[in-house]
């Protein structure tokens, strides 16, 4: 299911979809990020593990600039998405969110439809021409997170009716509706059970095919199962980042090998 | 012997029902306080509940046998009923105690009883009202026709007899007063709701909430005074006597004007609750997925607190129904049906407060008349209600 083989040689070649320079995030008085270098490639799965706390998903989150609703959240450095700077003050956060999607830790469907909780962003977007291309937009969203089969007799039923499981990946269909260049994912099974887990981790491994995947997650196991590039974030810091065969099998920290084998966090 | 001294010396004997209870227990129990089942404390709270609980029920008993006629009002017998009913209920209370007792149960019972009773009396009372609103209304329809009363559309009421009685101009009033205060409060009370919750600095939030909160204390005479001396005279000189609408300064239009002043911290308060519960996650989905804030608001926020924000519309609309000091201060009390807003009209609250305000003959139709409206009221109201609860139901199967 999850070849890390045949990825490892893959990534090496990909482009660099966002890099990002001496990052530092400040909440407050308290300084969440320290100073974080990193580059995501394109069309890879990238983990960010680490022990709560750790910074990961607020640095998750200064991709999108979802800090922005946070008064208190100061954000310096910066952040490329194909060499233009998130935080330039000439890019709208709303477009730069339309280009990265984002699947929460808690399914969060719309109280709309099914078919409206995956239409809404091309709706707000303008994608889809008529109708006809929306369903078609809906249709291959949904195939895309592996949820049409189950839903496709009821797409008019409210969203929130489905399970938690089904809820997520109707949310991710959703993101993907929006023809996003990178998802970000924070913790997206976190509220799952193992089987709708495995399905989620199935659909992340096929999403990389179209673009950039960037998922937060408490699981070790999770990271090396999806990801082939893993980044460990400890207290703030960007501790150790490579290719996620390394990380786990040859760590260069001893704080990474002390949290990969279960001694810290 | 004064009944405020039987209830005294009643609240003694519980309070040292009380210590003698615990006490007992305590020696009850032996050496082991742990073989008890209940904590001493427990055992001192039931025997002072028996001891008052009884004294209570004799002190209601005879209330009501004086209230129907059957007992004298003879304060002496009634006082010493009241302390013999506490003793012998302290009585049987100490005799309970031992350490297998479990005073816990029984005192939680009592307690579970008083909450009981409490919720009761908000039933019972309501009951009460509209049976004694039942009955007026029927003597009143046994001395009027009551299609004159539903259908007609006359209302001149004559204290020598011969009295036209019909609600049509009233209700016509009500609805048409309701009407435009909903108009004016409910979009800008949402509208602030939706700045408040969605768009406002917490700096700017922590200021005017409480300040648009403080609006809705305002007594509503003082609404009635505003809309007396600056909004009637206002209205009449800016609009009805240009376009020679008319030249009353009391009009639909100044009360319905003023009343919706009046309703929007009501609507904008509740809103603002309504919206704020709309889950932090669904504002962050949409945000996530590139939308702007006024698309969170129409696309997700409203849909998912549109219930609730209709039951605040009709919980507003039927406190303007049953407004009465801003209508007859602003609207006046001239009962006429007519399209023109800047006419003066007048509503059923009015009407019900003139007709029971002086020297009343209560076998008369023109006081009697009174009910007849207040039941009237009272069943639009809770139809409104209903209507309410429905659309909010059936909006909750569709989200949740």
């Amino acid at each position: 299911m999850y070849d890390t083989t045949r990825s490892e040689a893959d990534v090496s070649q990909q482009d660099i979809k966002i890099s990002a320079r001496n990052v530092q995030v400040y909440y407050g008085d308290k300084h969440a990020i320290k100073d974080v270098n990193v580059e995501i490639l394109d069309k890879t799965v990238t983990a960010f593990i680490g022990p709560s706390g750790c910074g990961k998903s607020t640095f998750l989150r200064c991709i999108n600039r979802m800090n922005d609703t946070i008064d208190i959240a100061r954000i310096e450095g910066e952040i490329r998405l194909d060499g233009e700077d998130v935080y330039d003050r000439r890019v709208d956060p709303v477009q730069l969110r339309a280009k990265v999607g984002m699947v929460f830790q808690k399914p969060n469907p719309f109280p709309k439809s099914i078919y409206d909780n995956v239409a809404y962003g091309p709706r707000i977007h303008g994608l889809a021409r008529n109708k006809a291309d929306l369903d078609g937009i809906v249709e291959k969203a949904l195939r895309g997170a592996a949820l049409w089969n189950e839903v496709k007799d009821r797409l008019q039923e409210p969203g929130t009716g489905l399970s938690g499981g089904q809820q997520q990946r109707l949310c991710i269909a959703r993101a993907v509706a929006t023809a996003p260049e990178v998802l970000l994912m924070d913790e997206p099974c976190s509220a799952l059970d193992p089987i709708a887990t495995g399905q989620v981790e199935e659909l992340i491994d096929q999403l990389r095919e179209q673009f950039s995947v960037v998922i937060v997650t408490h699981s070790m196991q999770q990271a090396a199962r999806v990801s082939q590039k893993t980044a460990f974030f400890h207290l703030g810091n960007l501790v150790e980042y490579g290719d996620t065969n390394d990380i786990f099998t040859k760590p260069r920290d001893s704080r990474t090998e002390a949290y990969i084998s279960g001694r810290i966090g | 012997m004064p009944m405020s001294w039987a209830l005294l010396v009643t609240l003694l004997l519980a309070g040292a029902g009380y210590l003698v209870g615990r006490s007992r227990a305590f020696s009850s129990a032996g050496a082991d306080i742990r073989l008890m089942h209940s904590r001493p404390t427990y055992h001192g709270a039931s025997v002072a509940l028996l001891t008052v609980a009884p004294a209570l029920v004799v002190l209601l008993l005879a209330a009501v046998l004086r209230m129907s006629g059957l007992l004298a009002a003879d304060t002496a017998a009634t006082g010493i009923a009241v302390l013999i009913a506490a003793v012998i209920g302290l009585g049987y209370g100490i005799s309970r105690i031992n350490a297998a007792f479990q005073a816990r149960n029984a005192v939680e019972r009592m307690v579970l009883t008083f909450l009981i009773l409490c919720s009761m009396i908000a039933i019972a009372t309501t009951a009460g009202i509209v049976l004694s609103l039942i009955f007026e209304t029927g003597s009143f329809f046994q001395k009027y026709s009551w299609h004159e009363f539903f259908f007609g559309t006359e209302w001149t009421p004559r204290f020598d007899g011969n009295s036209q009685l019909g609600m049509l101009p009233l209700l016509w009033g009500t609805l048409y007063i309701s009407f435009i205060a909903l108009l004016v409060a409910v979009p800008i009370g949402l509208m602030a709701a939706i700045y408040l919750s969605e768009y406002a600095s917490p700096r700017v939030r922590s200021i005017a909430k409480p300040l648009v909160e403080l609006l809705a204390g305002i007594p509503t005479i003082v609404y009635g005074l505003f809309a007396l001396i600056t909004v009637g005279p206002l209205l009449r000189d800016a609009i009805a006597q240009p376009l020679g609408l008319g030249n009353s300064a009391s009009s639909v239009l100044t009360a319905g004007l003023v009343m919706g002043i009046m309703l929007i911290p009501f609507v904008s308060s509740l809103s603002d609750d309504i919206i704020n519960a709309v889950p932090q996650s669904l504002r962050d989905g949409a945000l996530g997925l590139g939308s702007t804030p006024s698309e969170i608001v129409r696309q997700v926020v409203m849909p998912a607190a549109l219930p609730g924000i209709v039951g605040a519309v009709l919980l507003a609309a039927s406190r303007a129904i049953g407004e009465t000091m801003i209508v007859v201060l602003g609207a006046g009390a001239a009962a006429t049906m007519s399209l023109n807003p800047l006419e003066a009209m007048t509503t059923i609250t009015v009407k019900i407060v003139s007709q029971l305000t002086g020297d009343n003959d209560f076998s008369s139709p023109e006081t009697l008349v009174a009910f007849a409206l207040g039941l009237t009221l009272f069943v639009i109201t809770l139809g409104l209600n209903i209507v309410a609860l429905i659309i909010v139901r059936k909006y909750r199967e569709q989200y949740e």
